[in-house]
């Protein structure tokens, strides 16, 4: 098929929707498909061949902080060219809400439209008093998908309406072999925490509190953690005894989050609620790591009610400890664990995600001929 | 002797009830000015949000230029305290919108545009005169208040102390200002 993805955030700038949208489309190539994405970015900036810059993104303040997003009528003819030129048998949106390119796309085209919504907006004011606008150009696509149930709660309270549900897509492939970080895990053993270090929701008191525990009785135990946050306010919490064996890394890049992965004994999750899918668990997961996560909704979905990691009760440092303790001690069930996570993880890989997505595109795509030009 | 005394007293004291009636009078001026340069102030304000809320539903524009500006307008009318922001914010989003390339020329000829860009041209300049009364005012009343005669005597009675309404309300992009009227707000794509 030859497919049109629409990214309504500027390319140049790391995001989550960004993210998707660029492994979907190398996904959807990989499947013999012929993908082209239109994204705001400069006109010389440095692309993958199959993204065409729709001009320079303005940043503007959208939805509580500032947004680089593409607007206005010469967006708009910038993205009826693309359509023009692409001719394509589906048209994917992202994030139609935005008031930038993926919007626009509905607005210019007609035919297969499937849109894709990611974020949740509890109750959005300002998507309130936008909804007669949108209504006109939203009512033009034919098949909804959401990556998580609250982005799907968010578009059935502002738009009605249903979607079907298709995680995020990850590239399993690249997670599977990693040199761990030098001396880890080290024979005393590992714990690993990935997240923000501030964000209380992410639950790394609970986890500092289960290693202090843990520390007493098992002398070469380690946390190593990586994420956004003040260092010293995190080994405050920590005895001083104990503050030489929490390592942390602050923020680190893609390559090594992967390294930090392969470098823990035991991946901990210990999030009190916020999380809708649980990406930092597929990670963990992809990299082979033994988990032990909080029993949310979410993470026991993900693995798969216990079976491809370890659940302790949500907010219980003494529960994380002791089940922690019980993975260190047991190598064997670690390597069992490991191995469900890798099998359970397959259906996150882009591989799989990208083909649930092309089921949607071939519901649409025949009832609704090809994407042409509105007007 | 002592009539006399007591005549002095009298005069002085009456001479200082006159003086002190007359601050407290001048007082209450400035916050009846105040009070006017606030009601100015809000009027222009939701007037400027209402134009734009106007703009983004009369299908002049884009949709995602109307979704941007309706969040932005709509935010701005529904706040109650802490408006500056939401405020700046629609200054901000109306300078995006205004300085698209060729903004006035793409939607010259269109039924209405002309007029009500015109509305949200001159409604965004009584915002930015209307906060530059109001923060007069506001500098004068607070000047007053300070003396030391009025503090002692609680003149101010139970009037809240006025605050600056600090909001960005230019439309010129922030560095692109100078030469005559530079201050003032344009509509205008140059």
């Amino acid at each position: 098929m030859r497919v049109g993805l629409v990214c309504p955030y500027t390319w140049e700038v790391p995001g989550g929707v960004r993210e998707h949208v660029s492994g979907l489309a190398e996904a959807l190539m990989d499947l013999g498909h012929e993908v082209s994405v239109i994204a705001p970015a400069d006109d010389d900036a440095d692309l993958p061949p199959y993204v065409v810059p729709a001009g320079r993104a303005v940043p503007v303040p959208y939805n509580g902080s500032v947004a680089r997003l593409a607007f206005g009528f010469l967006s708009a003819s910038r993205v009826r060219r693309w359509l023009k030129d692409g001719d394509f048998d589906v048209l994917h949106v992202h994030e139609p809400a935005a008031p930038s390119l993926s919007l626009l796309a509905c607005w210019v085209a007609d035919g297969p439209i499937v849109a894709t919504m990611h974020a949740a907006m509890p109750r959005s004011r300002a998507l309130h008093a936008a909804q007669p606008i949108l209504s006109s150009a939203l009512e033009k696509i034919s098949g909804r998908i959401a990556v998580a149930e609250a982005a799907r709660i968010t578009l059935v309270e502002h738009f009605g309406g249903d979607a079907v549900l298709i995680p995020n897509g990850v590239h399993v492939g690249r997670y599977e072999k990693a040199e761990p970080l030098p001396g880890f895990p080290g024979s005393g053993g590992t714990l690993g925490f990935l997240g923000r270090m501030d964000e209380p929701r992410k639950g790394l008191d609970i986890l500092l509190t289960a290693f202090t525990q843990m520390a007493q009785e098992r002398p070469g135990l380690r946390l190593l953690i990586a994420g956004r946050g003040d260092a010293d306010e995190v080994l405050d919490q920590v005895p001083a005894a104990l503050q030489d064996r929490v390592v942390l890394l602050g923020q680190v890049s893609d390559a090594d989050r992967i390294r930090m992965l392969h470098s823990v004994d035991v991946f901990c999750a210990p999030n009190t609620g916020g999380e809708s899918f649980g990406y930092v668990l597929v990670e963990a997961m992809a990299s082979g790591a033994p988990i032990v996560a909080s029993d949310l909704e979410a993470f026991r979905q993900v693995l798969r009610g216990g079976q491809a990691g370890e659940l302790f009760e949500t907010g219980n440092a003494a529960a994380l400890a002791a089940a922690a303790g019980r993975l260190l001690d047991d190598p064997a069930h670690r390597a069992t664990l490991a191995a469900a996570a890798l099998a359970a993880v397959r259906e996150f890989d882009w591989s799989v995600v990208a083909r649930d997505v092309v089921r949607v595109y071939e519901a649409v795509a025949p009832a609704a001929g090809r994407v042409a030009l509105a007007l | 002797m002592t009539v006399m005394i007591t005549i002095i007293v009298i005069a002085v004291l009456a001479m200082i009830g006159v003086y002190i009636s007359w601050r407290a009078g001048r007082l209450d001026r400035l916050h009846a000015r105040l009070d006017a340069a606030r009601f100015a102030l809000d009027a222009a304000l939701v007037r400027r949000s209402s134009i734009a809320l106007e703009l983004a539903s009369s299908g002049l524009l884009d949709p995602a230029t109307s979704v941007l500006l309706a969040g932005a307008a709509h935010d701005a009318r529904s706040a109650e305290e802490a408006r500056e922001l939401p405020e700046s914010d629609l200054t901000r989003a109306l300078r995006a919108v205004f300085s698209q390339p060729d903004f006035r020329a793409l939607l010259a000829g269109r039924e209405g545009a002309e007029e009500l860009l015109g509305e949200l041209e001159s409604a965004s300049h009584q915002v930015f005169l209307a906060r530059k009364f109001y923060n007069d005012a506001v500098a004068a009343t607070q000047a007053a208040r300070q003396r030391r005669l009025a503090k002692v005597l609680r003149l101010a009675g139970h009037a809240p102390n006025p605050e600056f309404f600090e909001i960005d309300d230019s439309l010129v992009p922030a560095g692109e200002s100078g030469g005559p009227g530079a201050d003032l707000p344009h509509l205008t794509a140059s």
